[in-house]
């Protein structure tokens, strides 16, 4: 089955099977292992990508729910050669031990801040909640989320810094 | 297909994004260097490994804990289309025996099954799903029979066997240390206090499950890139097992997705060695999903400990004796070395003058016990510490001045009769605790807790060894090149798992060798390209590959100022200095790109390596050389107190820790940041370890196969968290740091327990600290308190 839809900011169209998991169109098919898959079964959050700016669990969602949607894994999470403020901010801050939750955890952080601009570090374990990490005891994450919101630079990554 | 090879080996990565332009400076919080490659998604993992023409290889599992093999029948699965092959035990060469001390784990199951997870047989196929469909149709014929499933059952005469070739029956390792005359210290306390504890069975969950990449190359070389803590020894043990020559046998260990112990030792090496064997050239990946990881990997050990601790009126303690019973499950894995580790840090950080300790591993048909972070010491750090809290509580002291009292100090013997001649920050520890506002304000706290709430502050005092012990070489051999094209390219001996070694390494050789990020290069461990450094394991890392890689990285410094003062005619290399990516002549100002400097300089000269090995301990302790060569004692220890406040609610029984504060000796500190990543991870591990995880097993047969039945912490269930150093310089440390890998896992369990017992004037002896656990623990407090009588 042909399937169409934005990846990346790029059109792309494949040719999969309907029900393959998008998590292994995504790793086999289209060589973006960034996006990564520890359980399988929606409780880890791992395989995180953003279905329409949405975070969405790839594990879960199969091809075909692909179509005309706009998708974004960690690979073009970078705009312009530049890391995102999350990004920055996991790096700059240590919220990155193992990395393997990494990528979702940076997702499922872009959607929470989307929603809520200016979370309280309750609202950002809450909403982080769903993506486990074995590593940090999640306070650098919370912080880097935290950092970013209080800078709100999460909108305007490639306006202001350009201007 | 085109059956292409490529080189799997790891990119030598050299972008490390906004480390780019700050100097490596020892002491400052750098951004990792790792941590670019991964949070872009570009790091390639060990599970990232695929390449075209890929076969998939899957394990049939046995499904029963205890069973005589009798027959497989694979022609059915072998039939199917896109089976590639089906593999048994016959189809292995070698010994078929896996094991970091005792060697009796099959690859392939030949003779008996010994637990539920054993693999039966391998399958080769196209697609992952194919492998799936075979394995349904691989019949295997069981003789089934009667499991040992509990530890003490194992003991009995008549105990049916796990495994019959070993000497002392169902136990695997048993030991004995005893320091003075427990029998008649124990008549002159005037206080004793006694217990029993259990503590559970607990999955590492790593992130990325078990996994790894082989193939066998063109000139019949078998190349496995994995997951692995352990890449020199899996070498050794896959060659044994599948009956091939080491030196035939490439690992290449990746920057592995957590690991914690998990991967310390053999996961998925041997079996995709030998589905690599069967492809005919092509790539295998084997890659176990959560609930197979869960099934067949390695657990921390269920525990059953019974301590009696007595002392002095005014609290010096004078008496320990201590019974350690481990449930290792069917094979040995490093479940000897756990349970001696155990034996050592049994009495913890206290001087105790009559010590009485005895310990077991016993053979059970439960699932497989092996490393996990904290190593037999998360166990009896959580008995001790609970036994100081009920000798501090009938003895009516403050039970950090309990504590204080009988924390060891540098040049003390230590309870396994080691004479402490490394740097001992305990005291340090307890009276940073015992001025913090946790400490001194939670009669305050406790005293406003709202309605059906009731609140507790505990406190734990913790020691950590690091390293092998007296007998087996804690070793690493550090490599470092200046390449052709004038960088620094360091070769890591010791897998980064997680733990930021890696970034630490680049720091360390940045530092000496006057050089930017950018100028820098990270090879992570390959058997070809890295040297044996030994394992990421025992907190031991950056404490003995750091002490190998400063003087590497000082001798390549010297040659390349040598080298630099001839081309220039200078008097020596004392006016010579290495700044970002040049030499510079001091005396005239002129400067020597390294790419320049490099091509003077034969490839022979442009490496420099340099071995160490981590000191041991000297006391003629009195246990025998069984015990001696499974790690006891150790020379160096790391120390930290922890403070636990938390919440209970009287109408659910539910614990919440609402604070949690750790003051850690480990050292001198050469990146701020990866120490308290290092303390917090350990401290959310023990938070999970104390209050939700458990793997249950039925029969020998695991019940929470997955993450949503096996809870270990998310980011609402761990408080905030402090952490402090006390910073005490380790003469024997790179830049006098010690091991802070483990030691904070140890923490939170006695911490929290002493903080529920504080809270609800009951204690729960055993773990994890459930709701179900601490209401019914309440309402007998509750009927107590009401009073029959």
């Amino acid at each position: 089955m042909k399937i169409s839809f934005v990846l990346n900011g790029e059109p792309v169209e494949i040719d999969t099977q309907p029900d393959r998991r998008v998590v292994d169109v995504l790793r086999e098919e289209l060589g973006l292992t960034g996006t990564k898959e520890s359980c399988g079964s929606g409780d880890c959050g791992a395989c995180t990508i953003l279905v329409d700016g949405e975070s969405r669990l790839s594990c879960l969602m199969l091809a075909a729910q692909l179509q005309a949607r706009e998708i974004h894994t960690i690979e073009g999470f970078e705009q312009l050669g530049r890391l995102h403020p999350i990004q920055e901010a996991f790096v700059e801050i240590g919220a990155v031990q193992c990395g393997f939750c990494t990528p979702g955890m940076t997702l499922a952080a872009a959607d929470l801040l989307n929603r809520i601009p200016t979370p309280t570090r309750d609202e950002i374990r809450a909403g982080l909640a769903g993506n486990l990490c074995r590593c940090t005891g999640y306070q650098k994450i919370v912080d880097a989320v935290e950092s970013v919101a209080a800078r709100g630079r999460h909108e305007a990554h490639s306006t202001e810094e350009d201007r | 297909m085109k059956n292409e090879k490529h080189d799997p080996a790891t990119e030598d990565r050299s972008d490390f994004g906004p480390l780019k332009g700050r100097s490596l400076e020892i002491g400052i919080s750098l951004p990792r260097a790792d941590a670019y490659g991964k949070v872009t998604g570009r790091e390639r993992y060990a599970a990232d490994y695929y390449g075209s023409d890929l076969v998939w290889a899957a394990v049939k599992r046995a499904g029963v804990p205890h069973a005589r093999l009798k027959s497989i029948a694979t022609e059915t699965a072998t039939a199917l289309p896109g089976v590639l092959g089906v593999l048994t035990y016959a189809d292995v060469s070698g010994s078929n025996r896996q094991g970091v001390v005792r060697k009796d784990q099959p690859v392939l199951v030949n003779d008996k099954v010994r637990h539920a997870g054993d693999a039966v047989a391998l399958v080769l196929a196209e697609t992952r799903e194919t492998a799936r469909k075979a394995m349904d149709l691989i019949t295997v014929d069981l003789e089934v029979l009667t499991p040992v499933l509990d530890q003490e059952d194992a003991l009995l005469d008549g105990a049916p066997l796990v495994n019959e070739d070993h000497a002392d029956g169902n136990t695997l390792l048993k030991g004995e240390f005893r320091q003075g005359d427990p029998l008649a210290a124990a008549e002159a306390c005037d206080v004793v206090v006694e217990a029993v504890f259990e503590t559970p069975r607990v999955e590492h969950a790593y992130l990325e499950t078990e996994v790894g990449w082989a193939q066998v190359s063109d000139s019949g070389n078998l190349v496995i890139v994995v997951s692995t803590q352990t890449p020199f020894r899996d070498r050794m043990e896959v060659a044994e097992a599948l009956g091939l020559e080491a030196n035939n046998i490439r690992i290449i260990a990746p920057y592995a997705g957590g690991a914690f112990g998990g991967k310390d030792g053999v996961t998925v090496q041997s079996l995709l060695g030998l589905a690599a064997m069967h492809a005919r050239g092509r790539p295998v990946k084997m890659w176990w999903d959560r609930e197979e990881s869960i099934i067949a990997g390695t657990k921390r050990h269920a525990s059953k400990m019974h301590y009696r601790v007595g002392a002095k009126s005014d609290g010096t303690l004078h008496f320990l004796d201590a019974g350690l019973s481990f449930d290792t499950g069917p094979y040995d894995h490093l479940g000897g070395v756990v349970m001696t580790l155990a034996l050592e840090h049994g009495g913890s950080c206290y001087r105790i003058p009559n010590v009485g300790l005895r310990g077991r591993a016993v053979y059970t048909n439960n699932p497989i016990g092996g490393a996990f972070r904290g190593f037999g010491v998360a166990q009896v750090t959580g008995a001790m510490e609970q036994m100081m809290d009920l000798l501090a509580s009938r003895l009516d002291m403050d039970p950090l001045a309990l504590r204080l009292k009988n924390a060891v100090r540098r040049g003390d013997k230590n309870a396994a009769g080691v004479t402490l001649v490394h740097s001992t920050g305990l005291v340090e520890c307890l009276e940073r605790v015992s001025r913090h506002p946790m400490w001194t304000g939670r009669s305050l706290w406790k005293q406003s807790a709202g309605p059906f709430t009731r609140r507790g502050v505990g406190i734990a005092a913790l020691m950590h060894g690091s390293g092998y012990g007296p007998l087996v070489p804690d070793v690493a051999n550090a490599k470092v090149e200046l390449t052709p094209e004038g960088t620094i390219r360091i070769y890591s001996g010791v897998v980064d798992m997680g733990q930021g070694n890696a970034a630490t390494n680049l720091q360390i050789a940045g530092s000496i060798l006057g050089q930017r990020a950018e100028q820098m290069e990270l090879v992570q461990p390959d058997t070809d390209r890295t040297l044996p450094s030994g394992s990421a394991s025992a907190s031991r890392c950056t404490y003995t590959f750091g002490n190998a890689l400063i003087p590497a990285a000082k001798s390549l410094k010297l040659r390349m100022l040598q080298r630099a003062a001839d081309l220039v005619m200078a008097r020596g290399p004392e006016e010579m200095a290495l700044i970002p990516g040049r030499v510079r002549n001091m005396a005239t100002g002129t400067d020597i790109p390294l790419a320049r400097l490099a091509q003077f300089m034969d490839a022979s000269e442009r490496i420099a390596t340099h071995r160490f090995r981590a000191p041991t301990a000297k006391d003629p302790v009195a246990v025998d050389e069984q015990i001696r060569l499974h790690g006891f004692p150790h020379t160096l220890y790391s120390y930290a107190a922890h403070v636990a406040c938390v919440e209970v609610d009287e109408l659910t029984g539910r614990v919440d820790v609402t604070r949690y504060l750790a003051v850690s000796d480990c050292g001198k500190i050469i990146n701020p940041q990866i120490y308290e990543q290092q303390v917090q991870g350990g401290i959310a591990q023990g938070i999970g370890y104390a209050l939700s995880e458990e793997i249950v097993v039925d029969q020998g047969i695991i019940k929470t196969p997955d993450l949503s039945t096996f809870i270990i912490p998310t980011a609402v269930d761990v408080p905030p968290m402090e952490s402090h150093a006390v910073e005490i310089h380790e003469d024997t440390g790179p830049y006098g740091l010690k091991g802070v890998g483990e030691i904070a896992t140890n923490g939170p369990l006695p911490a929290i327990a002493n903080a529920v017992a504080d809270a609800c004037g009951v204690r729960v002896f055993t773990n994890p600290l459930t709701p179900e656990r601490v209401l019914e623990a309440l309402s007998r407090a509750h009927s107590h308190d009401g009073g029959s009588a």
